[in-house]
């Protein structure tokens, strides 16, 4: 496929937390780690997902004047940020395993209509669902 | 304007109460959460989000409730009991104030109404369906009760 999403970016209050976070307790990898001055390009990818790269973005300069920052490590403390949805085989392992891990859960795996769904928080605030869809 | 640490703290208290709205959740409980003082959590809390924390509880409750209503065919008193409330008559009673609609009229008009929400995972299901409760119940009685349009919302925590 040479055509379709690549990038989808977060934004994180700290970009070294956020990568041993996503990388250690999640199990995405490392896809780009760059730096430019106070600029830092970050993304990371599941392990199954080639060709898409979630970025881990901190507001701040050079692209954000200090306040725009402010105002945007408000809103992702805040949980405002939009809902992310990460599909798994097995919702119960993989949410002990997140949890085990030393991850902030915020719902533990219910089942619905043949799904099942749990949810987690990066620590920036970010939400994530947990979602295994019935068979 | 917010400290974000402070924020993020307050969030985890949001979280709780999103994981477990049919339980008690009195401000000391809430604060510890948070880290907060139980003096300041409620302002802090309303600053951050816009809501007192028991009437965020309450659009939780209220909403929880309407998906019983819609999705099961639970008696109206096992859904008040799961969703918190200790009395049908101020569930009952509530969910009206709050929604404009009977229980029991809701759960009808629900079901009646095809629906392409299937189609929507289950969290954002709820979180539009939620009651945006401005204000409080307390106030919404009274302006429905004399068909006034208040402006000010009498402060509560």
């Amino acid at each position: 496929m040479s055509q379709g999403i690549g990038v989808v970016g977060l934004y994180v209050r700290d970009q070294d937390e956020a990568r041993a976070f996503y990388v250690e307790k999640v199990g995405f990898r490392v896809h780009t780690d760059v730096r430019n001055g106070p600029y830092r390009f970050l993304t990371v990818q599941h392990p199954e997902q080639p060709s898409f790269q979630l970025g881990l973005f901190a507001p701040g300069p050079p692209v954000h004047d200090e306040g725009t920052a402010q105002a945007l490590r408000e809103l992702v403390a805040k949980g405002a940020m939009p809902g992310l949805i990460l599909h798994v085989d097995d919702c119960r392992a993989t949410w002990e395993r997140l949890v085990a891990a030393g991850v902030e859960s915020t719902q533990e795996p219910i089942d619905r209509f043949g799904n099942v769904d749990a949810g987690f928080r990066d620590p920036s605030g970010n939400g994530w669902k947990l979602i295994q869809l019935g068979r | 304007m917010g400290d974000p640490e402070l924020l993020r703290r307050l969030l985890r208290a949001k979280d709780r109460m999103d994981a477990a709205s049919h339980e008690d959740w009195p401000v000391r409980r809430l604060a510890r959460v948070s880290g907060v003082s139980e003096a300041h959590f409620a302002r802090c809390f309303k600053d951050a989000f816009g809501v007192p924390p028991h009437r965020y509880l309450l659009t939780r409750r209220i909403e929880r409730a309407t998906a019983l209503l819609r999705e099961t065919d639970l008696p109206i008193t096992e859904i008040a009991y799961q969703t918190g409330w200790k009395s049908l008559g101020t569930f009952g009673r509530t969910f009206r104030d709050v929604t404009g609609e009977s229980p029991s009229v809701c759960r009808d008009r629900e079901k009646a109404e095809p629906t392409t929400l299937g189609l929507v995972p289950a969290c954002f299901v709820a979180a539009a369906q939620r009651p945006d409760l401005t204000i409080a119940v307390s106030e919404k009685r009274r302006q429905e009760g004399s068909g006034t349009n208040s402006t000010e919302e009498p402060e509560g925590t």
